[in-house]
């Protein structure tokens, strides 16, 4: 396409290859760093998803299955393993993937990349050695006076530095990239988001160490005391920002699906780059909703963290949410799916795993995760919900529909791409992400509706079972976790699902043809210039359907926003 | 397959944006100062909003006071551990302590009057969850938490701890009664 400008073989005898299905170069020490990291990832899903089995028996309240001290290890080893070491391994994979693949250029430094790994792997092992051990069953917050052995923090300490080291190797590599000229211009959107999670990510870790050091030192008895207010103030700022880092990945993942199942290109590379950019700037505030029902913070702090500066990171998501869909109907209607407003929505290819787990993460993570989010991020409307069951069923809805899901439609795309072999069973992978997807999406609705009426998160036993002054739920909510039970089921069986075609790919999946390996790398093409999109559509707008869909999110957010407050009018008074 | 190449023109910051975009940007900026407007709109005319009146306590300078209190106006006492039951009068200052794992004392208030609930935590973060009205508050130790409550229906309600407090943390439920 442009001209093969070749580069420099001599830094440190490395190759690289050309995927010949996908036409993406790999380089040799970032792709085995990308294919570890993966791998580790996917290990601990499978660890956090077998502790998902206990967590939602014991909670289905007919089956009631753990005893109270190995619910409450296993609920703490679950919320770590999927929350930060399946996550973060992942995205790490990720980074490499957006700068060494997406820039074609070496890694910076892969030695220390490696470093990077093992730290976090080590890390991974000791926390996870220090919950099975029975004493450090404090939940992912462990908030302070409540103590877990040293190695959980040590275990966690590791971590976060193993995977800051492998942040600041992804930035490394950017600099490698422009100096040694392997793309021109800008770089890619994707790579932007990339960037977008990596800051974000440097931030959330710095916030960890803060917190988690001191409280390290308390545990072993250096320290005597961490304040427990501003624990919390500061063990949000990297509990809730973690989550940001994936919000940030997983919608570069879904500007790439959308690049890579219909060669969409962003409506407008300026609107979503701002939109990153608002992330960078606003997204971390919204750890602030963890703290709306604390005391001690002010009025002016709450509103101004939680809505003024928050809405700014909402209004980002928002415009994700329509130039990403909408990037797909243009690039639809230009193939001559133009009749009707959902034409190109009906053509698209359900049937392709990377596409559908796309596509349900990104209306599941707006209607569910988002309008929830936002709802619970209000002031006042956080009385009704904090610590409830709902929480868990908001961030099951983000974490969960969003960045899993995700992620187990890009490992299909990395599969044959990365991992060089056939997907075993194709049509159970179909089926995957609707199985997985669509039981999560009743599996939040249900928590939240549950939560609605206040069941408790983090609880052993809504019977109440010994407690002198037992209250009784309303039937209702038995009934709900009820459904909350039978749907994690279902969901943990499409999580099952996605781990045995994987790792069946990877043993015994046909080995496809990697592609010559060469000395040198191909620099980056620019992208084509492309007819102007306002050519297609209709009523003046391009992506016509998509506007429809987004009208139709925003009458469900202004609904649900505004029965929520009428709810809130009926409670007692407080002031 | 552009998201993941560079973009085309060298300056897509003067990228035109879409009508799509621009509409849909202008309509999701309205909605959020519409969100904004509300948190602000009902602190000035909403009933229920959480008090932001905190003081550094102490276990001890904490029970001390809420002793007294109940010493002042119990009226009775329930349940084999004999938790008292007390009947504070309208506008005075209720004390409510939350430990490993139980509430303390039973509070008994009146319909319509108002109150200055004071909370903290003995040991541990604990949550003051109130059924089956719904009010969610987080109980933080060595923070005296201050909040006027106005009770708007009679009947018996249970505060529920909903912040995990260890191992009895489901036990952990307490009493309040409206009259």
């Amino acid at each position: 396409m442009s001209a093969t400008l070749p580069l420099s073989g001599s830094f440190g005898g490395t190759t690289y290859r050309t995927c010949p299905r996908t036409g993406l170069q790999f380089e040799a020490q970032a792709e085995r760093l990308m294919i570890v990291n993966a791998v580790v990832a996917v290990v601990a899903l499978l660890v956090g998803g077998l502790l998902a089995i206990g967590v939602v028996l014991t909670r289905w309240p007919a089956v009631h299955w753990l005893a109270p001290d190995t619910f409450y290890m296993v609920l703490t080893a679950h919320g770590i393993d999927m929350l930060i070491f399946w996550i973060i391994f992942f995205e790490v994979a990720v980074l490499y993937f957006c700068s060494s693949t997406l820039l074609r250029c070496r890694i910076a430094t892969p030695k220390i990349a490696w470093l990077a790994f093992a730290l976090m792997l080590i890390g991974a092992v000791v926390n996870n050695v220090a919950v099975f051990q029975g004493g450090s069953s404090v939940m992912m917050t462990s908030y302070v006076p409540m103590m877990a052995a040293p190695s959980f923090y040590v275990g966690l300490i590791l971590f976060a530095v193993g995977a800051l080291i492998a942040c600041f190797v992804f930035f490394g590599t950017l600099v490698v990239a422009k100096r040694e000229k392997t793309y021109e211009g800008s770089v890619p959107l994707v790579t932007f988001g990339a960037i977008t999670a990596a800051i974000i990510a440097v931030f959330t870790i710095t916030s960890g160490a803060i917190i988690l050091i001191p409280t390290f030192l308390m545990s072993i008895g250096l320290v005597k005391e961490v304040d427990p207010l501003i624990y919390r103030t500061i063990w949000w700022a990297f509990g809730h920002s973690s989550q940001q880092i994936n919000v940030a990945a997983h919608i570069s993942i879904w500007y790439a699906v959308a690049a890579i199942a219909f060669g969409a290109k962003p409506m407008s590379e300026r609107v979503s780059r701002g939109a990153f950019l608002l992330y960078i700037l606003f997204l971390q505030l919204a750890s602030a909703h963890h703290l709306l029902a604390d005391p001690g913070m002010s009025t002016g702090w709450k509103v101004v963290n939680t809505s003024y500066f928050m809405y700014f990171a909402v209004l980002a998501s928002m415009i994700h949410g329509l130039t990403i869909p909408g990037a797909m109907e243009v690039a639809q209607r230009q193939k001559g799916y133009t009749r009707g407003l959902f034409e190109w929505l009906r053509k698209a290819p359900w049937g392709n795993p990377v596409f559908s787990s796309v596509a349900l993460s990104l209306v599941g993570f707006g209607f569910l995760g988002g309008i929830s989010g936002v709802m619970m991020g209000t002031e006042q409307l956080n009385m009704l919900i904090h610590n409830t069951i709902y929480v868990p069923g908001h961030f099951h809805a983000t974490v969960v529909i969003g960045t899993t899901l995700t992620f187990m439609g890009m490992t299909y795309f990395l599969i044959p791409a990365l991992f060089k072999r056939e997907m075993i069973w194709p049509q159970l992978a179909r089926l995957q992400p609707y199985l997985f997807g669509l039981s999560m999406y009743f599996f939040t609705l249900v928590m939240m509706g549950a939560g609605t009426l206040g069941v408790s998160r983090r609880h052993w036993d809504m019977a109440f079972q010994g407690a002198a002054q037992a209250y009784e739920w309303p039937g209702a909510a038995y009934l709900m976790m009820g459904l909350v039970g039978i749907s994690g089921v279902a969901a943990i069986a499409g999580g099952g699902l996605y781990i045995a075609i994987t790792v069946g790919s990877l043993l015994w999946g046909r080995k496809l043809d990697a592609g010559k390996p060469s000395a040198v790398g191909t620099p980056v093409p620019r992208a084509a210039p492309s007819v102007a999109v306002q050519t297609y559509g209709s009523a003046g707008f391009a992506a016509p359907g998509t506007f429809m869909l987004a009208m139709l999110f925003l009458v469900a957010f202004v609904l649900y926003y505004f029965i929520n407050w009428k709810y809130l009018g009926q409670l007692w008074g407080l002031s | 397959m552009t998201a993941i190449l560079p973009p085309a023109e060298r300056l897509w910051w003067k990228h035109p944006l879409d009508r799509v975009e621009g509409t849909w940007i202008a309509i999701a900026f309205v909605w959020c100062m519409v969100m904004f407007f509300m948190m602000v709109y009902w602190h000035a005319y909403g009933k229920q909003n959480l008090s932001t009146e905190t003081y550094k306590t102490s276990p001890d300078k904490f029970a001390a006071k809420a002793e007294a209190f109940a010493a002042k106006y119990t009226v009775r006492t329930e349940t084999e551990q004999k938790i008292p039951v007390v009947a504070p009068p309208p506008d005075s200052d209720v004390y409510l302590i939350a430990r490993l794992w139980s509430w303390w004392p039973i509070l008994e208030l009146e319909k319509g009057k108002t109150y200055k609930l004071h909370l903290t935590a003995m040991d541990y973060n604990h949550g003051f969850s109130l059924q089956p009205s719904n009010i969610n508050i987080q109980v933080v130790p060595g923070y005296e938490h201050v909040i006027k409550v106005t009770p708007n229906q009679s009947g018996t309600y249970s505060i529920v701890c909903n912040e995990y407090c260890g191992i009895n943390h489901h036990q952990m439920v307490g009493r309040l009664y409206v009259k």
